[in-house]
């Protein structure tokens, strides 16, 4: 594990977040977050509902705006410089709990798309990769189906396909699995551990503790919009030295 | 305690509830004695009618006759029609031309027919539009003169829009060519406006001038309904991306236009912009008043299409706009790609609901003098041979009406279902 580690901490950093706020109204959503993202590492984000993970991992693609400090992707400085936001997003995929496929394109349709119109991939050259992901992800006999066909977790794994298909530096996953029926979970976390094997930059906010045992290099626990604790995992889960982690880990682990 | 469920499951039919039509009659008409009265009554009074109305319409009917007084005593008086149909269709289109709208119906009626499949939605449509357009107008003219400038403008028309639409995806050689189209269009309309270039138009003039207030008839109502929507469609779209621009002053106009134009009648709409216009107009600088009227129902169906599609976006789930943001997809592509195809096929019942509307309400072109379908059968019965059978006329109007709307009420309900196969949810 160390060696892991430190292999990471000489890896360059691909996402810097530097004294971000940010507030809807008077509610102050993000406080004074600061994060190094290394190239290659996975993180795990966690906390309860409101605290304002999904709020993060939304920023660093400028889904949503942030009012102070400084995000760096991938070198680029997130401005309201439209090429800037393209560019980021073009290198930085994202999954959504509510799968967001496109339900009047087929599978294949909703891969291909930003491909050839955001990369200008000859079509030819974008399907073969869209039917790799899809064998990659298990369902390549799905390609022709609308998504409306399709159950909840091959949607899901649909969605990661198509994030893939611009191949991304960065993954951002937000709560991938919460909206999935229990027994379709796992086949969209197998998916997910397998593409973390294989290396990719992935921030996933997500309540499996499981996978963030399996796969995470740091958990970082979120509250009322501040980074209350982060750790390796073991550490993490074994001695959480913040109250408000505590309480958090006994409510979610112990039921 | 366990309870385990033992062998195969039971594979069982439906229950069976009613049996064949007598079943079906019973359960629905005949459930109890004040149904089994309704039922009976209801049915004696509707064969009564019926039979009143055929005896009237059909078996008393007269059909040919020299003037509306061998009709009295009779029933339907539908002599009429077959003295006055050539006029209720065509108006006051020389009597001996009247081939040539008749043949602009027939051409509308083929574009509209080979529009309406979907195996036909690409670049061909717009040749079958534009030939066909070509063809109807100059059936309806009988000359069509060509300028210099109007070709310049449609290089930079067509130019522009290849521009915008293969701006992304062509290859680097056709996207070159769209922009010579475009800067070729752009450089002659600046060199026509100065001066440069002298006042040169190609003359296409196979059969006599007919003005258009010697227009009337079918083929009123259909280049009015036709054109008029055909204009107002992607007209109401910008309007509809406009109200929810996030740019102030983009927003602000849309807005502005489109309560505006919701706000008065059609009619008043139609009395500005064939009494007031030409009072703002330099004198000498007339625009002809049937063009006047379309502009006026292009502005109107604009405002209306506007807020039935704004209807359609608001209904997507945010997510839909947050994937194609998060793909890198920009907004062109986003609103082309995602939104609009999403969009448009939720709000079809209230847009042909709007279409329908729009095709009677042309009639109300009237109030400016100019002779659509309706009023055309009105004018008709103007004649004293005739007088006294106004029920015929517009019983044969409302038929002709009927046939139209119905169509596309049909056609709505084709394409509900084929746009929505296999992506129901």
């Amino acid at each position: 594990m160390a060696t892991a580690a430190q292999e990471l901490s000489k890896a360059p950093s691909v996402i810097t977040l530097k004294g971000v706020n940010k507030w809807y109204g008077q509610f102050h959503v993000l406080s004074d977050i600061n994060l190094d993202v290394k190239l290659g590492e996975k993180i795990v984000v966690c906390g309860p509902s409101g605290s304002g993970k999904s709020t993060l991992i939304r920023c660093i693609n400028r889904l949503e705006e942030h009012q102070q400090g400084d995000i760096v992707v991938d070198g680029v400085m997130l401005s309201n410089d439209v090429k800037n936001i393209e560019a980021i997003r073009r290198e930085v995929g994202m999954v959504f709990q509510s799968f967001n496929l496109f339900p009047h394109l087929t599978i294949l349709d909703n891969l291909t798309l930003a491909p050839i119109w955001v990369k200008k991939t000859p079509k030819k050259d974008a399907e073969e990769i869209a039917m790799n992901l899809l064998k990659r992800v298990r369902i390549p006999e799905q390609a022709l189906k609308y998504p409306g066909q399709l159950s909840g977790g091959q949607q899901q794994r649909v969605a990661i396909a198509r994030a893939l298909c611009m191949r991304p530096k960065i993954m951002l996953f937000d709560e991938p699995t919460s909206a999935l029926d229990p027994e379709m979970v796992k086949e969209v976390l197998d998916v997910m551990v397998e593409l973390a094997r294989e290396g990719m930059t992935m921030i996933c906010v997500t309540h499996e503790m499981g996978f963030a045992r399996a796969v995470a290099d740091r958990v970082i626990f979120m509250d009322r919009g501040e980074i209350v604790e982060q750790n390796e995992p073991e550490e993490f889960f074994a001695h959480p030295k913040n109250e408000r982690t505590k309480l958090f880990l006994g409510q979610i682990l112990h039921h | 305690m366990a309870d385990v469920a033992q062998g195969e499951r039971r594979q069982l039919a439906p229950p069976v509830n009613d049996a064949g039509a007598f079943g079906w009659l019973r359960k629905n008409l005949f459930s109890s004695w004040g149904n089994a009265i309704t039922t009976i009554v209801l049915v004696g009074a509707i064969g009564w009618i019926l039979a009143r109305f055929i005896d009237w319409a059909v078996i008393n009917a007269v059909w040919t006759a020299p003037t509306g007084q061998d009709c009295r005593g009779h029933g339907a008086c539908w002599a009429l029609i077959h003295e006055k149909y050539r006029y209720i269709f065509f108006g006051s289109f020389p009597y001996e031309q009247q081939w040539r709208p008749l043949l602009a119906v027939i051409t509308m009626l083929a574009m509209l027919i080979l529009s309406s499949d979907r195996r036909m939605w690409n670049a061909r449509l717009l040749w079958i539009w534009g030939v066909g357009s070509f063809l109807t107008f100059l059936l309806m003219f009988g000359q069509i003169h060509i300028s210099i400038s109007l070709i310049l403008f449609v290089a930079l028309g067509a130019g522009g829009l290849g521009m915008l639409m293969r701006g992304g995806v062509g290859t680097p050689a056709e996207v070159n060519g769209w922009r010579a189209l475009a800067a070729i269009g752009a450089v002659g309309l600046i060199l026509r406006v100065t001066g440069v270039l002298p006042a040169w138009s190609l003359p296409i003039a196979p059969f006599d001038y007919v003005e258009t207030h010697l227009w009337g008839g079918l083929p009123v109502t259909m280049i009015l309904a036709t054109y008029g929507l055909l204009f107002a469609f992607p007209y109401g779209i910008l309007l509809a991306l406009g109200r929810r621009s996030h740019l102030p002053l983009i927003k602000g106009l849309c807005v502005g236009f489109i309560e505006l134009i919701r706000g008065v009648p059609l009619i008043s709409l139609l009395i500005m912009a064939s009494v007031m216009l030409p009072l703002f107009l330099p004198s000498g600088t007339t625009i002809d008043k049937f063009l006047r009227a379309q502009v006026a129902v292009i502005l109107f169906a604009g405002a209306y299409i506007a807020e039935i599609i704004r209807g359609g976006l608001q209904s997507l789930p945010k997510g839909q706009f947050e994937a194609a943001d998060a793909m890198g997809l920009n907004y062109f592509q986003k609103t082309t790609l995602i939104i609009l195809p999403q969009a448009l096929r939720v709000v079809i019942p209230p847009l042909i609901n709007t279409f329908i509307g729009f095709f009677k309400d042309t009639s109300l072109v009237l109030i400016i003098g100019i002779f659509d379908f309706l009023n055309t059968a009105n004018q008709a019965l103007v004649d004293p041979n005739w007088a006294g059978f106004p029920g015929e006329v517009y019983l044969f109007a409302a038929f002709v009406y009927f046939c139209f709307c119905f169509s596309m009420s049909r056609y709505a309900k084709y394409l509900e279902v084929e746009l929505n196969k296999g992506t129901r949810r």
